[in-house]
């Protein structure tokens, strides 16, 4: 079992109310309200974090990135990647990961990986998002060909770092004449990719035709479950099967060393996460071309407002009471942890531990907390429940790497 | 004038894409290119129209009842499935008429064949970069802000859309994407077009809403500008749908236009 710590990196200064008044607090909410004295802070204050878990015991950070909104101050993963890079010496670099479709130059985003994976001495997992409707929109790169730039860019990144160079791209959105990165992953083929994603289907079944492990991010048991369905499916149509190193999950986990101070920790954690990531035009998260045709119907009458938000706004005593996030010592809440392991049985999950406005000193203690009892714990469960994580199985990098493929049957006749 | 009578829809396919057709009327043929946002099966306006000319309403590919061709990646690829459209049709000395994002095609088809059009109007017309302000950007409003954006007169707008139903939302949607898919970056114009308006023959009309809030007026100022031989005229209490906000007024100055030898 894998775990790992994640925090959005908020940017928890921002004038909340003025959030709450223009009615929006990403993409066009003014950027006049960031402020880098904080920022710097802030930043600095994330990366002790990180440097801190190590010390703790945890065993891999995932880091993400988000455009235009103080929800997640990181702009680009690779850099803070870049920096632990450097600075610690054995956890996992998880980015879930680097927005494929808003690069332009998907070859440079390799060479960046390449030199990340032999900074860290092969502790990079360079996972890949489609990016939100809303950095499409931030980037100014086309929402409607997003599915299909991220899987050029995803092919065009591996062949960069599997196949000798130089070679000639000619794709339908990406054009090189020359590909010959003069850096190339340490990791063999390559550095293990993982997928996460929250609502569509075609990115599971991508992830599983791929055979990369999916994350489902903060989803809830009953949706995880279905997501395994779908997996799983999709994984025996290709020729093997899937299990848990396939399986990765995200949940919000905060603790403390005592049940109150979680508790109000929690409620400050889920302030900008249950109320403020909601604060956005419908058609800057979902620009028309983005979404999946399928869900097109349901979602223009959100749009207009005329229907409620499909992924609702639970308050934070129903999303308790969903288990969308945990609070409480380690003892009270490695017993939850238990119960998602047994009912999704993932080998990979991200522990996200601090967001909102959690005070440094609270975050420091949340994350001594995290490494030294609740993820031991869960390895133990982890073990016992045989949820072996892909580094421990050596699962293949991707599909074509399998040994274990599946005669497909024939066509029926 | 018996509104909605006298309408043949047909399909046609051009360039591998089906595309739709709506026509009514006989005489000098008028091609109608509609708006971003895709046009009502039936205007007033159309029928107006119908009554002097001989009047074509395509649905451009992947707008509407047209399909959408995969491939397709920029508004001048739509001028040329249009030319075609023409040549097969046998339409010779046509009349464009283009309405917003239409204007811009019709501009562009104007450039390709510059002696091969009897008229050029051009509506609010996007293509240019304008001089003075942008083109409002529609990905970051709804579908409903942004049609409603499109009118002057609230009142105007209810009359044409009534109590917009799901299968609009719908429709406009699919208009989006489709303009997002041909015309994203730059958004709604071309940089080569002014260089191009030069060559054109036909005399052209350049029509505009005194209250367009879509396209700012002083592109419509320069296409009057860079056409060789344009008119500039401009609607009073009128939004960026002239056809649907002020038809008569706009019926009249095209039927004399057109009419003109």
């Amino acid at each position: 079992m894998f775990v790992m710590y994640f925090t959005e990196q908020p940017m928890s200064t921002y004038p909340a109310d003025i959030g709450l008044e223009v009615g929006h607090t990403a993409l066009m909410f003014s950027n006049k309200h960031f402020d880098p004295v904080a920022g710097s802070r802030l930043y600095n204050e994330y990366l002790e974090h990180y440097i801190y878990a190590e010390e703790q015991g945890v065993e891999g950070f995932m880091l993400n990135e988000h455009h235009n909104a103080p929800f997640c101050m990181q702009a680009k993963c690779n850099i803070f990647a870049s920096i632990l890079a450097a600075v610690t010496k054995k956890a996992k670099i998880v980015l879930l990961g680097n927005p494929l479709p808003l690069a332009e130059n998907p070859v440079r985003l390799a060479e960046e990986l390449s030199m990340i994976d032999m900074i860290s001495k092969g502790r990079l997992v360079p996972g890949i998002v489609r990016g939100g409707g809303q950095e499409s929109l931030a980037a100014g790169v086309n929402p409607a060909y997003n599915r299909e730039r991220f899987q050029e860019a995803h092919d065009l990144i591996v062949a960069a770092w599997t196949r000798q160079g130089p070679f000639r791209w000619e794709g339908t959105h990406y054009q090189h004449r020359v590909v010959n990165p003069w850096a190339v992953p340490l990791q063999k083929p390559y550095p293990r990719i993982w997928v996460p994603g929250v609502l569509s289907q075609e990115t599971i079944i991508w992830a599983a035709q791929q055979r990369y492990p999916y994350i489902a991010l903060n989803t809830s048991i009953e949706a995880t479950k279905k997501i395994w369905e779908l997996y799983d499916k999709v994984a025996l149509e290709t020729g093997y099967e899937a299990g848990p190193e396939n399986r990765g999950y995200l949940q919000q986990v905060h603790v403390s060393d005592s049940e109150e101070k979680a508790e109000k920790n929690a409620r400050q954690f889920l302030w900008m996460q249950g109320e403020f990531t909601g604060l956005a035009h419908p058609v800057w998260s979902n620009p028309s071309g983005y979404f999946s045709p399928t869900l097109r119907r349901n979602f223009v009458e959100f749009a207009v407002g005329r229907a409620e938000n499909p992924r609702g706004r639970p308050t934070f005593d129903q999303q308790v009471a969903d288990g969308r996030v945990f609070f409480g010592t380690p003892k009270t809440v490695i017993p939850k942890l238990r119960r998602v392991l047994e009912e999704t049985r993932p080998s990979i999950y991200g522990i996200w531990g601090n967001d909102g406005t959690v005070s440094n000193e609270d975050a420091r203690t949340c994350i001594r907390l995290l490494g030294q009892e609740v993820m031991p714990a869960m390895r133990e469960i982890g073990k016992e429940l045989g949820l072996k994580d892909p580094f421990e199985t050596n699962a293949p990098v991707h599909l074509r790497y399998s040994t274990d493929l599946k005669q497909m049957p024939q066509a029926a006749e | 004038m018996a509104a909605g009578k006298g309408w043949s829809e047909s399909v046609i396919e051009v360039a591998e894409t089906k595309l739709h057709l709506a026509r009514a009327g006989s005489g000098r043929p008028v091609v109608v290119l509609h708006h971003d946002i895709g046009s009502p099966d039936r205007l007033p306006f159309y029928d107006e129209l119908a009554s002097h000319f001989d009047v074509l309403v395509p649905h451009h590919p992947g707008y509407g009842k047209s399909e959408r061709p995969q491939w397709l990646r920029n508004v001048r690829d739509v001028a040329v499935i249009y030319q075609w459209l023409l040549s097969d049709l046998g339409l010779d000395r046509a009349s464009l008429l283009g309405l917003g994002f239409g204007g811009w095609i019709a501009a562009e088809m104007a450039t390709m064949a510059p002696r091969e059009f009897h008229r050029l109007v051009l509506v609010g017309a996007m293509g240019l970069k304008p001089p003075d302000g942008d083109i409002f950007d529609q990905a970051i409003v709804s579908y409903l802000d942004y049609a409603r954006a499109g009118f002057h007169d609230q009142d105007a707008f209810a009359r044409v859309y009534g109590d917009v139903s799901t299968d609009q939302l719908v429709g406009w949607d699919l208009c989006r994407e489709m303009s997002f898919r041909i015309a994203w970056k730059p958004y709604m114009y071309n940089q080569s077009l002014p260089h191009l308006l030069g060559g054109v023959r036909a005399p052209a009309l350049v029509v505009w809403g005194d209250d367009d809030k879509i396209v700012p007026r002083s592109a419509g100022e320069r296409y009057a500008a860079l056409l060789p031989k344009a008119r500039f005229e401009l609607v009073r209490s009128s939004g960026h749908c002239v056809e649907m906000e002020q038809p008569d007024q706009l019926a009249r100055l095209v039927r004399t236009f057109v009419a003109e030898n």
